[in-house]
C-alpha cells in the first residue's frame, strides 16, 4: 500500500490512474466480486452498476474523510456504513426515476452496494487518512477501475450470450446465442479468463522490466 | 577428495519402475477407441468423421499454443491430446455443427487440462469439461439426435454439420422425414423410456442400432476395447466393473419394486452413454482415485448417481455430470482411504 497512516499524499496523475490499472478493484484487488458476477450479463447493465458504485464511492469517501476527526474509532465502521446507506438510497432512487427496466434489471444488486468491500476497504484504508482532494481523485480512479472491469465481463458476455453490444444487435437473428454466457457460470469463466489476461500481462512487464532495470519498478 | 567421481546414482524410491510410459499407454487407450469411431463413421456416416478430425485437430492445436505460450515443451507426442479429442467426439451427437465442437475441444484443452498445468495435473476428465460447457452452451443443438444407418450417410452430411460459425443449425426435422426414416421420433432410447415408458430392445443397444451421441451406440465394441486394456493392464478394471455395480444397486430395486415404470438394469447398463463412461471416461488415470478401495467408492458413486440423475433428474442422461462430480471427489475420496502403513496402528 502507497498510503501510510498520517502520512498525506500529494496529489498526482499516479492518485488516478492507480485505480484504473495498479490497484483496480477487481482484477488486482478482487474486490466487490457480488456485483462483478450477478449484474455483467449485459454490457448496459455493468455499466449502470460502475457508475452507481462509483458515485456511491467518491461521496461516500469524500464525506468520510471531511468528518475523519470526528468520526470516534470504535464506532467508524457503522459511521462508514450509515454514510455509504445514504448515498446508496439516493442512487436507488435515481434509478428508479430513471430507467425503471434497469431497476429491475440490477435488482437488489443496487441496495446491495451498501456492503460492497470496495467501497468499505476504500473508506477504511484510504479516506479515513487522507485529505478531501485526494481522496475525491483516488475514489474516481477506483472506481472507473471498479467501471472499467465491470465493462470487460459485460461487453464479452453480452456478445456471445445474446449477440449484442449496449442493446444493439450485431450478427442478425441467425446467431446461435451461447447461453451459458448469460447464466452465473458464465460470470465466473470470463471473469477468469479475463484475470488470466491481466495477470499474464502484469508477468510479462515485471519481467521486462527486471531484464533492463534489474528490480522489479515497485518492489 | 576433489578427483573422486561419483558414479552412484543418487536417487530416491520408487527404484523399480514399470517399463511402460505414458505415450505407451495413451496410444493402447486410442488403439481401443479406434474401433468405437470406426463403427460410429459406419453407423453415422461422413459427419461423424469430420466431427471426429475436427476435435481432435482443435484439441491438439490448443495444446500446441499452450505449450507455446507457457514456454513447455511439447507434449503433443505422449498422445493423451488425442484420446481427449477422440473422446470429445463420441460425446457429441451426429450432427453437431462443427464450429461447435471446435468449440467444445478448445474449452476442453484449455480449460479442462492446460490451466490445471497440462497432463497429469487436471482435475477432471478434459473431454468432459468441453462437453458439459457445449451442454450449458447449446442446449439445443446438444440434443439434436439423428437415426443412425441412413442410407446416403456417406454421400451427404448431415445438414447441421456444416452449420457456419456462430450461427443457429438449420431446423433438422424436414430432413429426417426426407430419409423416409419410419417412426423415428428424435429421440434416445432414454428419451423413451423417460418420457414414454419405450423400451428399447436390448439387442439393438448391444448391436448400436441405435440414435444418440457419436460413440454411444454399440456397447459391445466399447466392452471389447475396455477388455483389451484391462487384458493389457491399462485400465483398472475395477473402476468399469463398480461403475456397473452402481447402476446395478440402484436400477434393480426400483425395476423390481415396479416394473412398469423403471427400466430394467440391463437397459440402464447398455443405454446411452453408461458403457462409454464407464471404460474409457471414469477410469481417467488422473482424475480417478489412488487407492484401491477408494477405487471402488468412486465407481459406485459415479453409477449410482448416473442412474438416479436419469431417473429422478430433469435430464435423459446423467453419465457426464456423474463422472464430472466423481471426478471433483476424487482427491478426498483417495485421502479418506488411505491404506495402513505397514508396520504401523491404527489411531
Amino acid at each position: 500500500m502507497a498510503s501510510l497512516p498520517n502520512q498525506q499524499e500529494t496529489i498526482t496523475l499516479d492518485t488516478f490512474l492507480r485505480g484504473l490499472w495498479q490497484e483496480n478493484p477487481v482484477f488486482v484487488m478482487l474486490l466487490g466480486m457480488c456485483p462483478v458476477l450477478a449484474v455483467t450479463n449485459s454490457a448496459i447493465n455493468a455499466l449502470a452498476m460502475g457508475l452507481a458504485s462509483t458515485f456511491v464511492l467518491v461521496a461516500s469517501n469524500s464525506l468520510v474523510s471531511l468528518m475523519r476527526h470526528f468520526i470516534p474509532k470504535q464506532v467508524r465502521i457503522a459511521t462508514y456504513i450509515i454514510i455509504i446507506a445514504t448515498f446508496v438510497t439516493m442512487v436507488d432512487y435515481a434509478i428508479q426515476a430513471i430507467s425503471l427496466e434497469l431497476y429491475n434489471a440490477l435488482g437488489a444488486f443496487i441496495q446491495l452496494i451498501v456492503v460492497n468491500c470496495m467501497i468499505l476497504g476504500r473508506a477504511e484504508a484510504y479516506a479515513s487518512k487522507q485529505r478531501l482532494g485526494a481522496t475525491i481523485i483516488n475514489g474516481l480512479g477506483i472506481g472507473a477501475g471498479f467501471t472499467f472491469a465491470l465493462l470487460c465481463l459485460g461487453i464479452v458476455r453480452e456478445i456471445l450470450g445474446a449477440g449484442s453490444l449496449f442493446g444493439f444487435d450485431l450478427f442478425g437473428d441467425q446467431f446461435q446465442p451461447w447461453v451459458v454466457m448469460i447464466l452465473p457460470p458464465g460470470g465466473f469463466f470470463v471473469l477468469g479468463a479475463w484475470l488470466l489476461l491481466f495477470n499474464w500481462l502484469r508477468t510479462r512487464r515485471e519481467a521486462k522490466l527486471l531484464e533492463t532495470e534489474g528490480a522489479p519498478h515497485d518492489g | 577428495m576433489p578427483d573422486l567421481k561419483i558414479t552412484t546414482d543418487l536417487r530416491t524410491s520408487p527404484h523399480l519402475k514399470q517399463v511402460v510410459t505414458v505415450p505407451q499407454i495413451m496410444r493402447n487407450v486410442v488403439y481401443a477407441l479406434l474401433p468405437v469411431c470406426a463403427y460410429s463413421v459406419f453407423a453415422f456416416g461422413l459427419s461423424v468423421l469430420l466431427l471426429l478430425i475436427t476435435t481432435t485437430l482443435t484439441c491438439i492445436l490448443t495444446e500446441w499454443l499452450y505449450c507455446r505460450l507457457a514456454d513447455k515443451p511439447s507434449s503433443l507426442d505422449d498422445w493423451s491430446i488425442v484420446i481427449t479429442g477422440l473422446l470429445l467426439a463420441l460425446t457429441l451427437p451426429p450432427g453437431f455443427p462443427l464450429w461447435m465442437a471446435a468449440v467444445a475441444a478448445f474449452v476442453a484443452v484449455g480449460l479442462g487440462k492446460a490451466l490445471f498445468g497440462g497432463l497429469g495435473y487436471n482435475v477432471m476428465n478434459p473431454a468432459l469439461v468441453g462437453r458439459a460447457f457445449v451442454q450449458a452452451a447449446f442446449p439445443v443443438a446438444i440434443t439434436t439426435w439423428t437415426p443412425p444407418f441412413l442410407p446416403g450417410r456417406f454421400q451427404e452430411l448431415i445438414p447441421t454439420t456444416l452449420t457456419q460459425p456462430f450461427m443457429i443449425p438449420p431446423d433438422i426435422n424436414g430432413w429426417i422425414e426426407q430419409q423416409r426414416v419410419d417412426a423415428f421420433s428424435g429421440a434416445t432410447p432414454l428419451a423413451l423410456q423417460k418420457f414414454e415408458q419405450i423400451i428399447t430392445p436390448l439387442p439393438d443397444l448391444v448391436l448400436g442400432s441405435i440414435a444418440g451421441s457419436a460413440g454411444e451406440t454399440s456397447a459391445l465394441i466399447i466392452i471389447l476395447g475396455g477388455l483389451y486394456l484391462a487384458a493389457r493392464k491399462m485400465l483398472d478394471w475395477r473402476i468399469p466393473v463398480a461403475v456397473m455395480a452402481g447402476a446395478i444397486i440402484i436400477a434393480l430395486p426400483l425395476w423390481l419394486v415396479d416394473a412398469a415404470r423403471y427400466p430394467d438394469p440391463l437397459f440402464v447398463l447398455f443405454s446411452g452413454g453408461l458403457m462409454l463412461g464407464a471404460v474409457f471416461m471414469a477410469s481417467d488415470m488422473v482424475a480417478s482415485p489412488v487407492t484401491p478401495w477408494g477405487v471402488w467408492i468412486y465407481g459406485l458413486f459415479i453409477g449410482m448417481l448416473t442412474v438416479v440423475i436419469r431417473l429422478f433428474g430433469g435430464l435423459t442422461e446423467g453419465v457426464m455430470y456423474a463422472i464430472l462430480l466423481g471426478n471433483a471427489i476424487s482427491p478426498l475420496i483417495s485421502n479418506m482411504t488411505q491404506p495402513r502403513i505397514f508396520g504401523s496402528r491404527d489411531s
